[in-house]
Formats: structure tokens, sequence, C-alpha cells
């Protein structure tokens, strides 16, 4: 009988500091994720938890992780050679087909960018992939900066807005992600855009607010989910809500939706 | 075909099936009750028809052969990851018509849900056999009645026990009938329980901006004060499936440990928390709230069949602190109604 819950060994190919508190891992893997899914890492006596795969490519997958858990705290320890292990990808990731061909808009929050990264990475490098992006990313301070060469490059490729919540920095703005999105014009984007906000849940709450007051429009809004899971595959229950597993039918959803999702 | 046997006659029976089945039923285990003196009625593997409790119902449901509270999903020695092997001996399990309707529930979540099938749950619920366990009367917690899960014929046997300790059976299942070549004859048809004393009204839930006000609605704040949000109801209910997996290293050689499954509940703190600390629902009353949409809302509104409970009324046995879903559930009704009223009298 197929075991679903069984992952598999995957060499840690290089380990990788992310600002003060993050660390991107690329491990060997041929699976194939799409922008916006997530996979269980575990390691064995430890534990498993879902994390979004920040990066992609032939034969490899990227995870950032933050150390803020359990296992997340033990997976820091390893080292290239040493051997992570995985299962997934699972969920639905960002609607590629629907974002296509318009303008993209990307709003996020610390560690959050790491769910879009390769999304807007295909809006860098894909001819024609987007109209036009723009990218408003916050982090708490200067610390929490994660994808610094990502962030330079997007700087040349289209519009970002780079802030600090407090600090000031040469070339970042101060202020929350929120204080920014009014300088979107989504009334002259017509009905063209695609709006992805994601990050910590009280930041997206109030990104979406302010979003809706500066004119965007609630169906062409997108959010990413975070919840807790055991499972991933909609047996565990940690993450339902309502009759939504946000492990199956999320972790992204349309803002339609996710308005609803009342925990 | 039904037969009828003599109490010796049906504990030679019971030997002779213990050959080739495991047989799990509800057993007394004394004195292991909440409280002094009391026991407490459990599933455990049964060693003869005499251990077999068949005048009460059990404290905790059939269901924790099939899903236990705690199972080591793999073991680890090193960096391998090697699946448990489970039970693979075929298995009777003697249960109540509601414990048979929650395997149907249970199996929506644990074999279908998503298209994953959790191989854990499907490979032991394939080694079990239902022989169901007629209700001599339903005690005042039951509400089977009202959740239509007091009939099912989704059995390989159904067995009665009289009261002058003769044993009837109906076999359906073509690998039960040989053990009975040799008994007599005779009519049998199970009986189901026709009427609760506790009836219980579901509430109609017509669409996403009565859940909204539902969710919002004072009642919920009640159980703030009352529910201690120990998760005992959960524990007991027939249906509920959550659970957390837990990795484990063993004491004496910390290379080696297990994953483990273990029971969970919505109702207990920290169900929801991730990792970096956030979490949802943070009173009790939003965790009952959870709890009861989930079982009368939101489980249907995912599977379109039935709602999640079958009326067992072990939640109303175990709950510490007296708080009874037969009452929340009127109580949701209620809250239901006056929603619709308000937005009727709003549309006038």
């Amino acid at each position: 009988m197929n075991n679903p819950l069984q992952p598999q060994a995957c060499e840690i190919i290089s380990v990788k500091k992310q600002g003060g508190h993050e660390f991107t891992f690329r491990v060997k893997s041929d699976a194939k994720p799409l922008p916006g899914q997530f996979m269980q890492l575990s390691l064995p006596k430890i534990g498993e938890c879902p994390i979004s795969v920040s990066g992609y490519g032939e034969g490899w997958l990227e995870f950032t992780i933050r150390s803020v858990g359990e296992v997340t705290n033990i997976i820091f320890e390893k080292q290239p050679g040493d051997l992570l292990f995985l299962r997934g990808p699972y969920g639905k990731g960002w609607p590629i087909e629907g974002i296509k061909g318009k303008n993209v808009v990307v709003v996020s929050g610390g560690t959050g960018l790491a769910p879009v990264r390769e999304l807007l990475n295909m809006c860098a490098d894909e001819q024609g992939f987007s109209k036009s992006t723009t990218l408003i990313c916050g982090f708490k301070d200067e610390t929490g900066i994660v994808f610094s060469d990502d962030l330079d490059r997007w700087k040349t490729k289209f519009r970002t807005i780079y802030a600090l919540d407090k600090d000031e920095k040469s070339g970042w703005r101060v202020g929350m992600v929120t204080k920014f999105i009014k300088e979107v014009d989504f009334k002259g984007l017509g009905d063209d855009y695609a709006l992805i906000v994601v990050g910590p849940p009280i930041m997206m709450k109030y990104a979406c607010q302010e979003a809706l007051a500066c004119g965007a429009k609630e169906e062409n809004m997108w959010l990413s989910f975070e919840r807790k899971m055991s499972c991933a595959i909609g047996k565990c229950g940690h993450c339902r809500i309502d009759e939504t597993y946000v492990c199956l039918d999320g972790p992204v959803f349309p803002y339609k939706v996710a308005k609803n999702l009342v925990d | 075909m039904s037969y009828v046997l003599s109490s010796e006659r049906a504990d030679a029976l019971f030997s002779e099936l213990k050959k080739q089945y495991r047989i799990f039923a509800p057993k007394r285990f004394k004195a292991q009750g909440r409280y002094s003196d009391t026991d407490i009625i459990r599933y455990a593997e049964a060693a003869s028809l005499e251990e077999i409790v068949f005048d009460e119902k059990s404290d905790y449901p059939a269901k924790e052969v099939i899903s236990p509270i705690q199972q080591a999903l793999f073991f680890f020695t090193e960096d391998e990851y090697r699946a448990s092997k489970g039970n693979t001996r075929p298995i009777l399990l003697f249960a109540r018509p509601c414990d048979i309707n929650s395997q149907h529930i249970q199996a929506k979540i644990y074999a279908g849900n998503g298209g994953y099938v959790d191989m854990y749950y499907e490979r032991m619920r394939e080694t079990v056999k239902f022989v169901l366990m007629e209700c001599p009367s339903s005690d005042d917690t039951c509400f089977c009645v009202s959740m239509g899960t007091n009939k099912t014929d989704d059995y390989a046997m159904a067995i009665r026990v009289d009261n002058d300790g003769s044993v009837k059976f109906k076999v359906c299942d073509e690998a039960l009938k040989p053990f009975f070549s040799q008994s007599t004859v005779a009519e049998y048809e199970p009986k189901f329980v026709k009427e609760n004393e506790t009836k219980v009204t579901l509430p109609d839930i017509p669409n996403k901006e009565v859940l909204g006000k539902l969710k919002e609605h004072p009642m919920w704040k009640e159980y703030n004060g009352r529910c201690i949000s120990c998760g005992a109801c959960t524990i007991a209910c027939s249906t509920c499936t959550c659970f957390t997996t837990k990795d484990i290293a063993y004491g004496d050689n910390p290379e080696v440990g297990e994953r483990r499954r273990v029971t969970s509940s919505c109702q207990i703190d920290g169900f929801s928390t991730v990792a970096g600390g956030a979490s949802y629902r943070n009173t009790a009353g939003d965790r009952m709230r959870f709890k009861m949409l989930h079982k009368f809302h939101d489980y249907k509104a995912r599977f379109g069949d039935s709602h999640m409970c079958v009326g067992c009324g072990r939640c109303i046995h175990r709950c510490p602190e007296f708080i009874t879903i037969t009452n929340a559930l009127n109580k949701m009704c209620n809250a239901v109604e006056e929603i619709k009223a308000e937005k009727g009298g709003a549309e006038k």
C-alpha cells in the first residue's frame, strides 16, 4: 500500500545565511513544485513541519527557514552532505495562468517573501510573463532582510519599494508595507492586475484592507496562509477552517475565499 | 442465516473464532473510572464472550481499535525511516450501530479527503469485520435516532445476548458461515433503537452570511467560563479524527526512535499554534464553536452526505463540566433562528 507520509532522504548541497535569522538550504531533489506550494520537511527523532519552497531548479530545491520551532532549530545545525527528509509538494500555489500577462503587484512582509520568490523570478526573467511588476517588500529591521541578492537584482528589473518598519537604511523607505500600497494606481491598471499579499496574518489583514481602500478589487487579490500541519494531506485537522483544508485547498487562496475563512 | 446458541456453545464458538480472528470488544476495567470505585468500559482484545459488556454503552468508542489513541508511523534507526508494520491478523470488532456508522464518517477523512488514503487507517480498516451489537435500549445521552445513525446493514454478523444467556447470531459474511455448521437455525433479525429519550433538532445554516453571524453570536462566550479545554469530549467522540505527529528518541539510545501519531483535540490550547507562536481560536468559546460547527455544518459542507456526529452521547458522559452537546446544539439552533429572523426583519 502506498504510504503518502513516507519522506525521501535528500542531501543538502549548500547552506546560505540570509540576514540575521534565516538560512537557505539547497537540497538535491527531483520534485517539481509549482510556485507557492509547500513541502513537509523532517528530521528523524526531531519532527516534521510544512515549509514553503523558496526556489527550485534542475535537480534541486531551496527552503528558506527561520529558526523558530523545534524542527527548524535543529535543521540549522545541518551542513552540506547531511540529509533532510522531504515529502510533497503539497497544496495549491499561485494561479500562474490567471496571473500571466497581467500587471503583477506583490506585497510581502518578512519571510513571506519565500513563497513568492519564484513567482517574482518569473516576472523578472520570463519575457512577457507580466505586463508590469511592482514589489512592495517590508522587513522588521535590517537583520530580518532575506534574499538580498534577489532584491538587488529585482530592483533592476521592475518597480520595487523596499522598506524597514522603523529603521533607516540607504535606498530603503521607513514604515510598514501598508503605508506604500497607495502608491500603486490600481484604477489605472484597470482590471488587468493580480495583487498578491503574503506575510504574517496581521500584516495580510491590514495590507488587504488598505489595498481595498485604494481601489483594488477583491477578485484580483490572492493571499497565502500559514497554518500548523501534521500531515499536509487532509487528515490531521490542524489546518482546517470551516470546510476548507489549508493543506489541500490552499495555502494560496483568492481573497474572495480567504475573507470568509474565519478561524 | 440466523442461529441460536446456548451460552456454552457460544463460548465454544468464541474460542473457535479466536483461532482465526483477533476479537476486540468493549470490556469493563474495574476501578479505572474517573471517580473512586467507578469502572471504565473501553475497547480491548477480548479473551471470552463473558468479558464483553453488552448491557451498557462503552465510555470510549470503537474507533480506538481502528485509529488508536497513539501509534507508531515510522521507526528510526539513525537516518532510516521504516514504516511500522501494524496489525496483519483479521479482526472481529464488536460495535453498535453508532460506532459502525462513525467509520463511514472517519473513512471520508482518512481514506478520501484530498485524494490521499492514509495507509495506517486503511490497512487497519481492511482487517476489520464488524459484529453488530444490538442495543437493548438507549441511555439518556443517546440521540442516534435524530442523527439517523441508529441503523446499519454494514456488518459481518449481528449478535444479541438474551436474558437466559442464550446468544442469537445473524451471519452475513460467507467466511463466518462455516463456524455455524453445527448450530441451530433460528429466526433472528437484529432490532434497532427506534426512539431515544434525548432528541435534537439540527440547525439549518443556509449560507455563509448566517454562518458568519453565528460565529460571532454571544452564545459561544458562555463556554469561556464553563469549558476547561481538556479535550475529553473529542477523545470520547466516535468520529473525531484529529491527530498530531510527534518524534521520539528512545531514552537509552537516542540514535533510535519513532514518529508517533497521537490523538489530538481542537479543544486544547495550542492545537493551532504555528512555529512562530501565532495561534488561532484562543478562547474555550472559540474552540467550542469550531468543534460544533465542524460537527453540524463544516463536515457536511465538504463531504455532503451526513453530519459528523452519530449521536452516541459519549462526549456528554465524559465532560467533567457537564457540558452537553445536545444543549449546545439547541442553543445553536436558537441562535440560527434568531439570526434568520433578524435578517428577515432587516429586509422588510
